[in-house]
């Protein structure tokens, strides 16, 4: 085995080579594989995704296949009582965003008490005026959110992002782990690992839990609404319905009956309770958004406003997880739960601000740079593998629109061991846990989703830009 | 279930019998072309298309000329036939993902392995040599689409919707193949016992899967009207028009009381099922037997558009 490169931190090896407490158990299976087999085993599990279909289209390339997202072997490995504080933190976190929801809609606390610029909510086109004023059913914005984590030292652990509007990957999550067990069973009799397989079964309760008033007593009816097979994370959409027993509907299924938002079935149109839209807040409603949207549903909004339906996400959540909110995300936490954040931040520069602006044109070849509302790793810019034309360029473009971007420092992530051909060798990941969120209470999933670079050397794990997954697992006590 | 859905699992299952239908049809043709000299075998190349209601665009392609090859990768890969049975996969695996919640995973995995399977295999060109083994395959992934689906699928109105898809697509190919070769059958005093009438007759049943079936139940003898009788009316073999119309009969039955009542798909069935029942293959043959079949065809189409529209395929 090798040991990790000295200048980030290897979650598996010490700098000298030694393994660390959290991967004992996997490391004495793993000295005791035949060194075939583990490859064997890869090409095994390729055709096992081929074949149950887990694959994601990608945007931007209209003659694209359907791809496999790259599944390493190796699991990444949390033990319990790290575990313990990054869901402390994680649920301190998912509160302050919802607190910070319900006032940004209402009486925005925090903007007259100056502790976030009102320029952030102006113009800004995540911040919905159609929500001011309403409550959502059971109170919850983010039925489910995914917290971006990366990690630089042994206790290290920052935010990278909030996910409050669509968060995807949990089905990777949960296939992941069967293939896992499919594959290495007697690894799991030996190491105990958390159970992540009731995820549907909690998101379904969850979801359930949020009915809205025009809900009759009888079972609650909750759909997931797709943009379609042709959607990169449509395997994901099918894989959640059909986990839920929810159905799986789109746009051209649905339309409005006696103030219900109700599905065409084979008997006639039924009215939904919980509608699990996996659609922009953009798609969702072409009479109040954008009037193109054939993904939607026209009139859904003022069904939503009336009591007809829950929406989850609910609309307008992405203004909680808007980049240039986040910059603001450790005095949110600490204004809604009086508390300290327990997770920090990646340091940020807002570009908006001249002194930072003037600080990010002089340092870009060693920053990240991203737009404000991007995401998916598109439309950055990673200063230290970029060329010197690229960051000209880029230049350019930010000093145009400065308050399009913000900067963060090139962390040294983390690595966990991937299966290569010469062995294990280390890549950096991140990881994204998912946390759902009713009126009884915050529930995270042990682990979540690891996303590794599978380059030497490279810091973006986004499977749209070549990035693979591993399992994760939380150890049990 | 959704409309929407109910539609995806019933053209999922019509597109998988018709691309084995399809594939049966090739293969009883082939078997002729190889007993022939190459004049007939054009012919029975000819008739292979006609069939399959393909003659414009492949004369449209190829002219007149019916060359083995040519016929071949035209109904198994070419893009100028929309309807070329890599597509039929395609479109399958499609349905199936659209309804990819409401099938097992089992069955969603075997759809989703034949078109894998397909699409290597249709990669390039079809020589006579690898027919076969195309053919082959294109039956053996469809028996173990349906195999998945009676080992796995819980008995409601999904599998109910799954169930008719099929039986209206093989009644519908069964007739489509009587319909050609009607003029074989049809008993004429010149042709009776000569040998290419045998051969011919053989042909039919072999397209439809039923030459050994036949041969057991007639001892081998070899009869237009008997074969006609076995194709339409023997509710003992599965893919006659009588066994087909049995089964839709059974499937439509568990909607209605799934759901609690009979839509008009329900009343245009039970006119065909009962007229299947009560007629006689003399009545056939006096009605005349390109008139019965064209007459059933209609109605079986007609029973597939009332199901659409009973159940809310589309809006």
């Amino acid at each position: 085995m090798k040991a990790a490169s000295p200048s980030s931190y290897d979650e598996m090896f010490t700098a000298d080579g030694a393994v660390r407490p959290a991967y004992r158990g996997y490391s004495e299976w793993y000295e005791q594989q035949p060194a075939d087999l583990l490859r064997r085993k890869g090409t095994e599990a390729e055709a096992f995704f081929r074949r149950t279909g887990i694959t994601f289209n990608v945007y931007g390339n209209e003659d694209a296949e359907e791809r496999l997202i790259p599944f390493d072997m190796v699991p990444r490995i949390i033990t319990a009582q790290q575990w313990r504080r990054l869901s402390r933190g994680i649920e301190q976190r998912v509160r302050a965003l919802n607190a910070f929801l319900h006032d940004l809609y209402h009486r925005q606390e925090i903007v007259r008490s100056g502790r976030l610029p009102a320029r952030l909510l102006e113009k800004n086109p995540a911040f919905l005026p159609q929500m001011v004023g309403f409550t959502p059913p059971g109170g919850v914005y983010t039925h489910i959110v995914g917290i971006d984590l990366v990690r630089t030292g042994e206790d290290e652990f920052m935010v990278l992002e909030d996910n409050a509007r669509t968060p995807s990957g949990v089905s990777y999550m949960l296939e992941n782990r069967e293939t896992m067990m499919a594959m290495f069973p007697e690894l799991f009799t030996r190491v105990r690992v958390r159970e992540v397989s009731d995820y549907p079964r909690r998101l379904a309760r969850s979801l359930a839990a949020c009915l809205p008033p025009a809900a009759k007593g009888h079972q609650p009816v909750v759909a997931v609404l797709t943009p379609g097979i042709y959607n990169s994370a449509y395997f994901e959409h099918a894989f959640l319905a059909d986990q839920m027993g929810a159905e799986l509907v789109e746009g051209s299924d649905l339309r409005i009956e006696n103030g219900r938002i109700a599905m065409r079935t084979t008997q006639g149109y039924q009215p939904i309770d919980v509608l699990y839209r996996r659609v922009d807040d953009d798609y969702l409603d072409p009479l109040t958004f954008n009037p193109d949207s054939m993904l939607g549903v026209s009139g859904i909004m003022d069904v939503y406003r009336a009591g007809g339906i829950t929406i989850a996400n609910a609309p307008g959540t992405g203004i909680a997880d808007d980049k240039a909110i986040y910059s603001f995300m450790p005095e949110i936490v600490e204004f809604y739960t009086g508390e300290k954040p327990i997770l920090p931040n990646v340091p940020t520069w807002r570009c908006s601000e001249p002194d930072a602006l003037k600080y990010v044109l002089e340092h870009l070849s060693e920053l990240v740079v991203k737009e404000v509302h991007g995401s998916g790793g598109y439309g950055m810019l990673i200063g230290p593998t970029s060329s010197k034309k690229e960051i000209a360029a880029f230049a350019a473009k930010l000093a145009a629109r400065p308050h399009n971007y913000i900067a963060q420092p090139t962390l040294s992530l983390s690595t966990v061991p991937i299966l290569s051909r010469a062995g294990l060798t280390p890549r950096h990941v991140d990881l994204r846990p998912f946390v759902l969120v009713s009126p009884a209470g915050i529930d995270i999933t042990p682990g979540g989703l690891t996303r590794v670079a599978l380059k030497k050397g490279s810091l973006v794990v986004n499977s749209s830009q070549g990035g693979g997954t591993k399992d994760s697992w939380v150890l049990d006590d | 279930m959704l409309g929407r859905s109910a539609n995806g699992i019933f053209w999922l299952f019509r597109n998988l019998e018709r691309a084995e239908n399809t594939a049966r049809l090739v293969e009883a043709g082939f078997r002729m072309a190889l007993t022939r000299d190459a004049r007939d075998a054009s012919d029975e190349w000819r008739s292979v298309i006609v069939t399959l209601g393909l003659r414009g665009l492949y004369e449209a392609k190829f002219g007149a000329d019916y060359v083995g090859t040519n016929v071949i990768n035209f109904i198994l890969r070419d893009k100028d036939n929309p309807g070329n049975v890599l597509t039929m996969c395609e479109m399958a695996r499609t349905n199936a993902r659209m309804v990819r919640a409401g099938i097992t995973r089992e069955v969603w995995e075997s759809v989703n392995d034949s078109w894998l399977k397909m699409r290597e295999l249709l990669a390039r060109p079809v020589t006579e040599t690898r027919l076969g083994d195309v053919l082959d395959t294109i039956r053996r992934q469809s028996t173990q689409v349906r195999g998945a689906m009676e080992g796995t699928m819980l008995r409601n109105e999904i599998y109910n919707f799954a169930r008719i898809g099929s039986f209206i697509e093989r009644a519908d190919n069964t007739a489509r193949i009587l319909d050609v070769k009607y003029y074989v059958l049809l008993p004429s005093i010149s042709y009776v016992g000569s040998s290419l009438d045998n051969v011919q007759w053989e042909n039919v049943l072999r397209s439809l899967a039923g030459e050994r079936a036949y041969r057991w139940l007639n001892a081998g003898r070899m009869e237009a009207r008997g074969i006609a009788e076995f194709l339409i009316l023997d509710s003992r073999f599965p893919r006659s028009l009588a066994f087909c119309y049995g089964k839709l009969k059974s499937n439509l039955e568990h909607l209605a009381r799934e759901y609690g009542n009979e839509t008009e798909a329900h009343a245009i069935l039970s006119e065909v099922d009962c007229d299947l029942h009560h007629t006689t293959i003399d009545a056939i043959f006096e009605q005349g037997l390109h008139e019965y079949i064209a007459q059933f065809i209609n109605r079986n189409t007609r029973l597939a558009n009332q199901i659409q529209y009973d159940y809310r395929f589309i809006d």
